[in-house]
């Protein structure tokens, strides 16, 4: 499932744009490959992150992945609920399961990401 | 890297929608419907499993015995006749070629199970240290399926498809019947820490025992991959080769030394540097950790006393019946007391940890 109003990454995470702010997840896509979701560590409020570089870690239980943030900026909140609650990330990736909030750098970076339909052409070409 | 192996039911574990992997060359399930959700499955109701990429080889003749006691770790003439003993393949250096299941068919006749991965490996050796044995060694694995029901209703699912009364069957024996009008050895026997059974029968039979076992399973079974499997045999503390034992690691250190007869007539290959080993003082030992602060311990991750590295994660992972994050450590035997606290370094941090009494889940 991909949803229409979102951007997306080549690495599978989605980007909700409001204002110079930007929501951060994992698509429906990157959660059913992942499997069950049981761990998940974050960054802190006031960190920096960098376009396409690790912002955190989502552990299933087989496998430990990084996630690469799609946007360059600092961090302005954190879905506190995915610490206790990972599973989240699979019932809800573009809901509740979201990660982190970015206040942007440039916002023109956001040229780089891919539409819903782009994505969708993407995801068919990596099968 | 040639083609990966299939088990005869590949295409079904593709119609059911598995996610498959290369699991040791085969091409196998990790998971359907969710990892979790088959590992309670097999917890509470019943699970099963393809494991029809295991090894199986024959060793039989008069010597049969004699040789068996030569390269086998544990003492194969205390087994009875359809009685099944775990036992261990070493190393002249004591470290482990593989670990399998001796099934007795009769004085002359014994059927070993083994490791996929490791089945060649093992069939070379056998045939390696062959020298004036009167015994033939077979490879049997290619004609041969296998499938584990496993958990709490396994009996009562499986009984539906055989008139094998199978509560005669204690655990660790074996017997041959017809299941769903095949012919099978039927073991009580497992990977999980629950009640089940492994069924071994002709390769081209796989899939209808495997169908008809969903069907009349109902609502009480789930098909389960290898990814439950691992977190059900980890969370028993059921060794897994590779990880809890290798050619590194001797069954001494890893808390199999009942398996291993120092005190049997004959001398089999590793005996000698295992008496060695007892004697000196094993120098490390698998253990039990939960971690204390966030994080999940992973295979190779290093574990650390006051900032010195004192061992290793052999297996690690959330545990879905316990709903903790457990590790087995290869540990400095002079730290490995229950209670001990420790860091595990994850991704460059140390993260605490506890020693804990395992196994961490027993029926």
């Amino acid at each position: 499932m991909v949803k229409s109003e979102l951007k997306y990454s080549k690495d599978h995470e989605w980007v909700l744009v409001d204002g110079n702010k930007v929501k951060i997840g994992i698509s429906d896509h990157a959660q059913e490959a992942l499997g069950d979701v049981v761990f998940v560590e974050l960054p802190e409020e006031g960190d920096e992150v960098t376009a396409n570089e690790s912002f955190g870690t989502v552990e299933s239980v087989k496998a430990v992945s990084d996630v690469y943030s799609p946007v360059s900026g600092k961090v302005v909140e954190i879905n506190e609920a995915l610490l206790d609650s990972p599973e989240l990330i699979n019932s809800d990736p573009y809901g509740e399961g979201w990660m982190i909030v970015v206040e942007l750098d440039d916002a023109s970076q956001l040229d780089e990401l891919m539409s819903a339909e782009e994505y969708e052409a993407f995801l068919k070409e990596e099968e | 890297m040639g083609e990966l192996k299939k088990t005869p039911l590949n295409q079904v574990h593709r119609a059911l929608g598995a996610k498959m992997v290369d699991f040791g060359g085969w091409d196998m399930p990790v998971q359907y419907s969710g990892i979790i959700e088959e590992h309670k499955a097999v917890r509470t109701k019943a699970g099963l499993f393809d494991v029809s990429h295991m090894g199986e080889i024959r060793v039989k003749g008069p010597d049969a015995l004699k040789f068996l006691q030569k390269m086998l770790s544990n003492d194969v003439s205390k087994v009875k006749t359809y009685q099944i003993q775990y036992n261990i393949l070493c190393l002249p250096s004591g470290g482990v070629v593989d670990d399998l299941l001796v099934h007795k068919e009769n004085d002359n006749d014994y059927l070993l199970v083994v490791n996929a991965s490791n089945t060649d490996k093992d069939f070379k050796w056998f045939l390696e240290h062959k020298e004036d044995e009167d015994v033939e060694i077979i490879d049997e694995s290619p004609e041969t399926g296998q499938i584990a029901i496993q958990g709490p209703l396994a009996e009562s699912i499986l009984q539906k498809l055989t008139d094998v009364n199978l509560a005669d069957i204690k655990f660790y024996r074996y017997t041959y019947g017809q299941v769903d009008g095949v012919k099978c050895l039927i073991s009580r026997t497992g990977y999980t820490g629950e009640d089940g059974f492994e069924v071994y029968c002709p390769q081209e039979k796989t899939v209808q025992l495997w169908n008809k076992l969903l069907e009349v399973g109902g609502d009480n079974i789930l098909p389960c991959g290898l990814g439950a499997r691992d977190t059900l045999r980890f969370e028993a503390k059921l060794p897994l080769y590779g990880h809890e034992m290798s050619e590194e690691i001797t069954p001494l250190e890893a808390g199999l030394g009942r398996f291993v007869a120092l005190d049997k007539e004959e001398d089999f290959i590793g005996k000698s540097a295992l008496k060695a080993q007892k004697e000196a003082g094993v120098p490390r030992k698998v253990v039990g950790i939960e971690m204390l602060e966030r994080g999940i311990p992973r295979a190779g991750y290093a574990v650390k006393k006051d900032g010195k590295e004192i061992g290793f994660i052999t297996t690690g992972s959330y545990a879905p019946s316990l709903d903790k994050n457990l590790g087995l450590v290869l540990i400095d035997s002079a730290h490995a007391d229950i209670g001990t606290e420790l860091t595990v370094s994850i991704r460059n941090k140390d993260v605490k940890a506890q020693i804990v009494p395992t196994p961490f889940y027993k029926r």
